[in-house]
């Protein structure tokens, strides 16, 4: 029967639900310095930081709405700012395209007037030159006929009256030829 | 008197099942035994994790700061501004989360290897911090209502009238003023002292039965050990829970107290 024994050597073992003096005591003086200690340097720093978080949470907050006001503002000015360019950059389309036809029809013009002036002065000038041609050759072909006529017929056509005369009767002739053959002008 | 049961095992060796004598430790040195050198252990322990996780306190936490905000707003939000309301209850947060963290690191010592003791299994130790709360929730309704005034507040339930006064006046006087310590005490102890005595019954009762030498007793053995594990992460629960209860129950009186009408 040694268990026996050997429960009885633990000496008289106290109720478990009385409390022993020496422990309540201490217990007391550590639980003591402890919440000292807690209250003086873990408390503080703890609401300190729970202070200043919640101050940042709630300037970022208001900071980021001043932000979204502004940026706001900001998109209103430039979407009216697109707006007047897309304006004005219709407008100014508008303008040069009214500009361009404008432009388009006063060159057609001109080169209408400048092709007519061309035509006109080219014109002019032929006839000018025709005038020439027909003045030097009515001379030049007086003369060859008068002296192939001289020659043929012997004699010298030297009265002016006389050969002037001829040739124009002859030149008359010529153009009446030419009047009925169809002008070669 | 003897409380411990002795077990006849086979063979005649004897199994000594545990007691309360099993919370008797031997002095270490002195008179100084080995609860008192835990408790004194926790109080270092609680002050150097919360010191040094809000020591360098930064908006943004670490892992460390974040661990001990966890628990001191779980305490402060959830305990303190929820039972006591947000006009009082910070003049209490510093004893409440000394209280709650005080007793889950005692508690927690009861599944730490080696050292294996849940401080609070020894009464002595609880015993002044119930009165502690008792005096303070009677403080502070004393500070709110005045000595007489806090006795019909904490007697007088509102809106009875009549001899039925006569029957719930010293009900409520014994409840509320005289029991309540005494169940916060035992409460804590009880399931500190219960829950360490089934981990020893486990492990030793397994030991015992393995040692017996017999194939049968051997395997139940192992069932026990079994049990065991399971019974210490049940304990592991408990052991939170009473840490919780305690500091829960301290603020609601505290709150009631204060509270202007019930």
């Amino acid at each position: 029967m040694d268990h026996i024994v050997l429960a009885a050597a633990e000496g008289e073992t106290h109720s478990p639900v009385l409390p022993v003096w020496s422990e309540v005591i201490l217990a007391l003086i550590v639980f003591a310095i402890l919440f000292v200690l807690m209250r003086k340097f873990v408390v503080p720093n703890f609401e300190k930081t729970f202070a200043e978080r919640t101050a940042a949470i709630e300037g970022g907050l208001s900071a980021a709405e001043s932000k979204q006001a502004e940026a706001d503002a900001k998109l209103a000015e430039l979407e009216k700012q697109l707006a007047d360019a897309r304006h004005e950059a219709a407008r100014i389309r508008e303008e040069a395209r009214e500009q361009g036809a404008a432009i388009i029809a006063e060159m057609r013009e001109q080169a209408q007037a400048e092709s007519t002036r061309i035509v006109e002065h080219g014109k002019t000038q032929i006839e000018a030159e025709r005038q020439q041609a027909v003045t030097s050759l009515r001379a030049e072909v007086g003369a060859l006929a008068t002296g192939l006529a001289g020659r043929i017929v012997g004699e010298s056509l030297d009265d002016e009256a006389r050969q002037s005369r001829v040739v124009d009767r002859f030149l008359t002739e010529l153009e009446a030829q030419n009047g009925t053959t169809g002008s070669v002008n | 008197m003897s409380i411990t049961q002795p077990v006849a095992a086979e063979g005649g060796s004897g199994f000594t099942a545990p007691g309360p004598g099993s919370f008797e430790l031997p002095p270490i040195f002195g008179d100084v035994t080995k609860p008192m050198v835990l408790l004194v252990l926790s109080a270092v322990v609680v002050f150097g994790f919360f010191y040094a996780a809000s020591r360098n306190a930064s908006l943004v936490p670490g892992r460390l700061q974040y661990t001990g905000e966890m628990v001191y707003g779980f305490v402060r939000n959830n305990m303190a501004r929820d039972n006591i309301g947000s006009e009082h209850y910070m003049k209490f947060v510093p004893y409440l989360f000394t209280l709650f963290t005080f007793i889950l690191v005692n508690n927690y010592y009861g599944v730490i290897p080696f050292l294996q003791f849940p401080s609070f299994s020894r009464i002595g130790f609880i015993v002044p911090l119930a009165l502690l709360s008792w005096g303070i929730y009677v403080g502070a309704g004393i500070w709110k209502h005045g000595p007489l005034g806090y006795l019909k507040h904490a007697t007088m339930p509102g809106g009875v009238k009549g001899p039925i006064l006569l029957l719930l006046v010293p009900l409520e006087f014994f409840s509320n003023i005289i029991i309540r310590p005494v169940t916060l005490t035992l409460r804590l102890f009880g399931n500190m002292f219960a829950g360490h005595l089934l981990l020893i019954l486990f492990a030793t009762g397994g030991a015992a039965l393995l040692a017996s030498g017999n194939v049968l007793y051997g395997a139940v053995g192992v069932l026990s050990f079994g049990l065991g594990i399971g019974v210490s992460f049940l304990e592991m629960l408990v052991m939170f829970l009473q840490a919780y209860v305690f500091t829960l129950l301290s603020s609601m009186y505290i709150g009631e107290a204060l509270a202007d009408e019930h």
